[in-house]
Order: C-alpha cells, then sequence, then structure tokens
C-alpha cells in the first residue's frame, strides 16, 4: 500500500513531464505553443522595460558573461536585505537581521540555487527576507534552465556559433514554465491549509493550560516554487517536514512531483529539440536505473527500522520512525530523500540526520553523482560532462577521433570536461579532510559541531560538503553549522560548484557547435543505443564510486557494521 | 561584461516586480478563499481556541493521549527535529528511557506492543498525528484514569482514525484529547 503511493508519484511525475517536455522544448526552439497569446504581451513588457532585444542572437561567451553579470548584481541586492531586514518592513515577528558571514552564505546558497540554511526560517528571517530568497528560487532556476537551453541548442545539427538570446531563455524559462506551474501548486497547498499572511505569530492556551506560540507567514507561494526549481529552501526550519509546510499525503503527493517535474521533463525537452527521441530516452533510461539503484535499497533499509530500537524490544510496524512524520510514513520519506537528493533540490520531509546508515549513504550518493534527473537544467549539464567522457573513452577504446552528434570531440574539450568532473569530488573531499583535520585536533573547541559521535559525526562533516558541491541544501542537520568556519567554507564550496559546472559545458557545447559537421559513417559511435547508456554509467559509477567510497567507507558504511 | 550591467539591472527589477510582488500578492488573494483564508486552521473547545488542527501539541497528563516525543518541546515558533543518528549511544539510552516510562504509566501493555513512532521524536517536533496502533496501547490507561469504560474509549478511538491514501492510520490527538473531555464531561 505505502509503495503503490510513490510508484502512483514516479508514474505520475514521467506522464507530467513528457508533454512538458514538449512545452519546454518548444519554448526554447521558438516554436508556437497554445500558450504564447498569454504570455506574449507579459514578455514583451518585460524586455521592453529591460531594454533588451531579445532576438540578438548570442555566442557561448557572450552568454557566459550576460549569465555571470546578473548573478553578481543579485549577490549585492541579496547581501543587503539580509544584513539590514531587521529594520526594513515586513518584519513582525521583530527577527534579527544576520551577521556578515551568515548573510555570505546564505546569499550564495539561493543565488547559486542550493539553499542551504545554516539559520531557521522561523526565527532567522523576516516576511521581507523570505520574499527575497523566494525571487531566488525563481531566477536561479530561470539561470540553469536557460544555461541548459543554450548547450541544447549548440548541439543542434547546424546550429554554428549563434545560440540564441540569453534573457531570452532566461526570462521565458520563468514566466512560462515556473511561473504557471508555481501558481498551480500553491493554490493546492492553500487548499489543503499550508498559509499564506502577513500577519505575525500567533498565540494560544493548549488544552493542558500551555501558552503556545504559532508561526505563521507567506509560506504556500515559497513553497511551491522551492519545490519546482530545486532549490529546496524551506518557509521553516524543518523544511516540508513542517505540517503548514507539509499539510497532508496529498500535499506531500504534488511537492514530491514538484521536485523531479521539471528535471525528467528537460530530458523530453531536448528530446525535442534535437529530434532525437531515442536520444533523450537512453539520458532517461540511464538516469531512472541509478535512480532505482539508490531508491530501493532505502526503501528497504528504512522500512526494516533502526536494528539498534529492535533489540529494546517494542515493535516498529512503520520502520525507521526517528526525524519522520506518522502521516508520511517511512516508505514516501525515503522516496523524498532519495528524489530530493538525486534532483538537487535539498527539501526534506523527514530529517536526514535520523535515517538508518545506508539510506544516509544514498542519499550522499545521489548528490556525489548529483546527474541523476540533477537540478533543474544543470542537472543534465552534469550528465553532458559524463557523455563526452563517455565518448572519448569508447572512441578510444575503437582507436577512432571521438564524436558526438557529428562532432569531433578533441583535447580542448576533454581537458575542460575532465576538470569539471574532477571539481566535485575535490570540493567534497578537500572540504571533508579539512573539518575533519580540525576536529580530531581540537575536539573540545570544535565540540559543538557534531551531534553525534563517531562514524555518524563523521557522516554529518561529509554529508555538509556535499550538499554544498552538490548545490542541494539538504543537511544532516545535526551539524552546528552557523559558525564562520562552515558560513564560509560551505559559501566558496558552493559558489564554485554552481559556476564552473555551468561555464565547463557551456564552453564545451559552443567550442564543438563552432566546429565542421561529420556526416556519420558506419564507423560513427551511436549514441543512442543501449550499449552506450551502459557506457555512461560506468564512466558514472567510476567517477563517483571510486572518488567517495574512501570517504563513505568512514561514515555511513562504519557505521552500518557498528550497528550488525 | 559592462554591456550588460545596465539590462541586468533593469530585468532585476522587473523580477522583482513580477515574482516577489505580483506572484505572492496573487497567491495572497486567493488564500482568501483558502481556508481560514490562509492563515492556519484553528480548533476550537470550549469556546476558545484550543490550537492549531495542524500542528502538535504536549500532552504529558496521564488523562490524554499522549503524542510522539518532540526535540522542540512542540514548540510551534521553532520547529526541529532531534537530529540523532541511528547510532548515537545517548539517543538511544533516550529511547529506552521513554520505553520504560511508558510502561511505568501503562502497567497492563507489554513491550512488544510499544510501537516506535510513540518512543522516537518527529522530524518536525510537532507532528499532529499519532499511529493507530499507539492510540491503542494507550486505551487501558486513559480509561483507568477517566473511570471511563475501556469500550467507549476504544470506540473514539476507532472513530477518531483516517486512513489516508498511503494506507497509514493515524489519529489526530488534539482532535480525540478534545472529544475524550467531551466524553468526560457526559458521564
Amino acid at each position: 500500500m505505502e509503495i503503490s503511493g510513490i510508484i502512483m508519484m514516479f508514474i505520475g511525475a514521467v506522464l507530467l513531464a513528457l508533454p512538458l517536455g514538449r512545452y519546454i522544448g518548444k519554448i526554447y526552439s521558438g516554436d508556437r505553443t497554445w500558450a504564447d497569446r498569454l504570455f506574449n504581451p507579459l514578455d514583451k513588457a518585460i524586455f521592453k522595460f529591460s531594454g533588451i532585444d531579445p532576438s540578438r542572437e548570442m555566442s557561448w561567451k557572450q552568454h557566459l558573461a550576460a549569465l555571470l553579470t546578473i548573478n553578481l548584481l543579485w549577490f549585492f541586492f541579496s547581501m543587503f536585505v539580509l544584513m539590514n531586514m531587521s529594520w526594513l518592513p515586513l518584519n513582525p515577528d521583530a527577527n534579527p537581521s544576520m551577521s556578515a558571514d551568515l548573510a555570505f552564505n546564505t546569499t550564495v546558497s539561493f543565488v547559486s540555487n542550493t539553499n542551504l540554511q545554516h539559520y531557521s526560517g522561523e526565527t532567522g528571517v523576516s516576511y521581507l527576507g523570505q520574499l527575497v530568497l523566494m525571487l531566488f528560487q525563481f531566477i536561479s532556476a530561470g539561470i540553469g534552465m536557460a544555461a541548459c537551453a543554450v548547450v541544447f541548442l549548440a548541439m543542434r545539427e547546424g546550429t554554428t556559433g549563434k545560440l540564441g538570446n540569453f534573457y531570452h531563455f532566461f526570462v521565458k524559462s520563468c514566466t512560462r514554465v515556473l511561473l504557471p506551474l508555481s501558481i498551480a501548486v500553491a493554490v493546492i497547498l492553500l487548499v489543503n491549509g499550508t498559509p499564506m499572511t502577513f500577519k505575525g505569530k500567533d498565540q494560544f492556551v493548549s488544552l493542558q493550560g500551555d501558552t503556545v506560540h504559532v508561526s505563521r507567514g507567506p509560506a504556500a507561494a515559497m513553497v511551491a516554487i522551492k519545490q519546482l526549481g530545486t532549490n529546496g529552501g524551506g518557509f521553516f526550519g524543518v523544511n516540508s517536514a513542517h505540517p503548514l509546510e507539509n499539510p497532508n499525503y496529498v500535499t506531500n503527493i504534488v511537492e514530491n512531483i514538484a521536485i523531479i517535474l521539471i528535471p525528467i521533463a528537460m530530458i523530453f525537452a531536448l528530446g525535442y529539440i534535437l529530434k532525437r527521441k531515442r536520444f533523450a530516452w537512453m539520458v532517461f533510461g540511464v538516469m531512472t536505473v541509478g535512480f532505482l539503484l539508490l531508491l530501493i535499497p532505502s526503501i528497504y533499509q528504512e522500512s526494516a527500522g533502526n536494528p539498534a530500537i529492535a533489540r529494546m524490544g517494542i515493535s516498529q510496524p512503520m520502520g525507521s520512525m526517528e526525524g519522520k512524520e506518522v502521516r508520511f510514513g517511512s516508505v514516501a520519506s525515503a522516496f523524498w530523500a532519495i528524489t530530493t537528493t538525486a534532483t538537487s533540490n535539498g527539501s526534506v520531509n523527514a530529517m536526514h540526520d535520523s535515517l538508518t546508515p545506508l539510506t544516509g549513504m544514498f542519499a550522499m550518493l545521489g548528490m556525489m553523482i548529483n546527474a541523476i534527473y540533477g537540478g533543474v537544467g544543470v542537472g543534465f549539464l552534469n550528465f553532458y560532462i559524463f557523455i563526452i567522457i563517455a565518448v572519448f573513452i569508447s572512441g578510444l577504446m575503437v582507436g577512432r577521433t571521438p564524436e558526438f552528434l557529428g562532432k569531433k570531440v578533441e583535447a580542448g574539450e576533454m581537458k575542460i570536461a575532465a576538470m569539471i568532473a574532477l571539481l566535485h569530488p575535490l570540493l567534497i573531499l578537500a572540504g571533508t579532510a579539512l573539518s575533519s583535520y580540525l576536529y580530531a585536533h581540537n575536539p573540545e573547541v570544535y565540540a559543538s559541531w557534531l551531534n553525534n559521535p563517531g562514524s555518524h559525526g563523521f557522516s554529518e562533516m561529509l554529508y555538509e560538503y556535499t550538499s554544498s558541491s552538490a548545490n542541494n541544501g539538504s543537511g544532516f542537520e545535526g551539524l552546528g553549522d552557523n559558525t564562520p568556519f562552515w558560513n564560509i567554507s560551505c559559501g566558496i564550496v558552493m559558489l564554485l560548484s554552481r559556476y564552473l559546472p555551468i561555464i565547463g559545458p557551456i564552453a564545451i557545447a559552443g567550442m564543438l557547435s563552432a566546429k565542421k559537421y561529420v556526416p556519420e559513417s558506419a564507423g560513427t559511435l551511436k549514441t543512442d543505443t543501449a550499449t552506450f547508456g551502459i557506457m555512461v554509467f560506468a564512466v558514472i559509477v567510476i567517477i563517483a564510486a571510486l572518488s567517495f567510497f574512501p570517504a563513505l567507507s568512514l561514515g555511513p558504511i562504519a557505521e552500518y557494521f557498528g550497528m550488525k | 561584461m559592462k554591456q550588460h550591467i545596465i539590462p541586468a539591472i533593469r530585468l532585476t527589477i522587473a523580477c522583482i516586480l513580477l515574482f516577489m510582488v505580483a506572484y505572492p500578492t496573487l497567491i495572497f488573494l486567493i488564500a482568501k478563499a483558502a481556508p481560514a483564508g490562509g492563515e492556519g486552521q484553528t480548533v476550537v473547545a470550549n469556546g476558545r481556541t484550543a490550537g492549531y488542527l495542524l500542528e502538535g501539541q504536549s500532552f504529558t497528563w496521564d488523562r490524554y493521549f499522549q503524542g510522539r516525543p518532540s526535540a522542540a518541546g512542540y514548540n510551534a515558533a521553532g520547529s526541529s527535529g532531534s537530529n540523532k543518528g541511528p547510532s548515537n549511544p545517548d539517543y538511544l539510552k533516550m529511547v529506552r528511557d521513554r520505553i520504560d516510562s511508558f510502561v511505568v504509566h501503562n502497567p497492563t501493555v507489554q513491550k512488544g506492543e510499544i510501537p516506535s513512532d510513540l518512543v522516537t521524536a518527529s522530524g518536525s517536533g510537532l507532528d499532529p498525528d499519532i499511529s493507530l496502533k499507539s492510540a491503542i496501547v494507550q486505551v487501558s490507561r486513559i480509561a483507568d484514569v477517566r473511570k471511563l469504560p475501556r469500550e467507549q474509549v476504544m470506540l473514539l478511538v476507532q472513530r477518531s482514525v483516517e486512513k489516508s491514501i498511503n494506507g497509514i492510520e493515524k489519529i489526530n490527538v488534539l482532535t480525540i484529547n478534545i472529544a475524550l473531555d467531551q466524553l468526560s464531561k457526559e458521564k
């Protein structure tokens, strides 16, 4: 019964993603859609106000310049609001401004689509702060989708250097995809009881006579976009485990489908744009196999319960319930945990710190791979790197110059691909090594960091850097992370891991698109076959599993065997 | 880069107007038609607000059904999970203490009948529900304390079960406790 609920969620997401992907594909290709009459006037007004000519074609370098400039601007805007919100309007609960290091972390976190939160929503931000963060949930997702659109167009046959207009992709991603979907999800949440008010805390006296304060706020609007844009930054501290943020199983279905909807739809958009449906299904197939390999053991582990509690002689009919909510149960919580980490969303409906050891590991693996559906737009960019590497290795194996979609892959592209592929393990492992070193040499000074002893404490640090580098934003929240060390080091990791993996694939795709087209021949590597799918999968396993296996064996694997 | 600054500033202002002002205003207006006008549904008992329907509150007295342990102390202005790892010895001791304390307060219950959701902290610290099994193991205690027939309390439990589409049978603790007070009053 609980299993059928998650099968329904997955199939529901794929069935919705098929038409949505087609729709997104039409938008980026410039084809007409049914929504044009509604959105053309809106987009036109935005472009006119901004003084932008959306028909001006850009090269890949101009795309990157536009992308980075606007992101830099957002950085300053967010820093200003977060450090001054105590006196700015819309602050009924009189919450304080952020310290500089926390504001830096939060700004980078939201501009980079990570939504790692070293504050708690009820006490750490004003309603104005929440609205600004919500703005970033829209536009950072729009940036990811626009970057992906550039790569899609560059991969198209016959494009030579001219890759559309950046602002055009960005604005249309926001207005035509994210906005209407957010309105739909927000309305469903409202009907089920999620608040949307600008009034401050309420107060009542409980049945036992305690006075209780209740945080409220404009939550419904934010929850919708944080789920859809693979953002994940919750309105309340405990994210979608909070009963106002995720009131019942119906909202859980809607929010969980929203996590994977656009990432899956982007794959089908690719198929539409390239007119290569088989290639899109190959990508979808590889990702789905990886997804199921993470999901199935996690569901098994959570349903089986905590062996240490089983030894106390009580029953665990609902599985491991520490950190979980009764209305969701173990199976739906495990499904959420894997979808949110595979896609770089990072919202949670159960506390990941309390997951059983191997589920915690599979959640980390999802982020270490970071290309199973992945973040909106950027998930495919990461997968693109794996494709390029797989093409290159396959080329070496058969002794031909590697080609991808009719373009020769040469040293320049390979250097970029290799650097981007290695950046992710470098940031995660170097960060974890540094923090472990500090902790191991001064356990008294840093005692407040870890909420759990032993290998689980190590996992808390490993998870934090993995989540930062994957631009995910979930956490083993026992980590005492609102300190200058964590705020700044995670902030730097998020910055590097957001922009370099956007710059790399756009550069590769841009360079490839400018090359001469080599017509397919009998010796051309077919990239839309199961064989090539297995090849890509093998590259992913080698890069992710082998780089991270030593660290994982010190954390979750050691904990698992320690509990046996 | 220079040529991109002015369009970037203007485009950002347009985005602020659309996503930070127009979108939340629209949702705010739609909320007026939603339950409780989007301000959170409250539960009224004895003519006063006794709590929020969706948010659990602390029940420690033996005469009430008790909810799940809360790392936040049921502070609805500071949600939090325990974030304890499954192997943490301090945490496991805490669970053992909860089990022992439950057995003391419910002498008729065997250890093996206690469902784990009653001795493990929820994710939010505000879980409004307990599983049906967790309600059933508390029936004898409540019936004894309130001097009500056990069948009557059991009947109340059966009537309060909400079965959601994922098959989980759960009980809203606040709602059933209000009904329980009503039952005692009618006696």
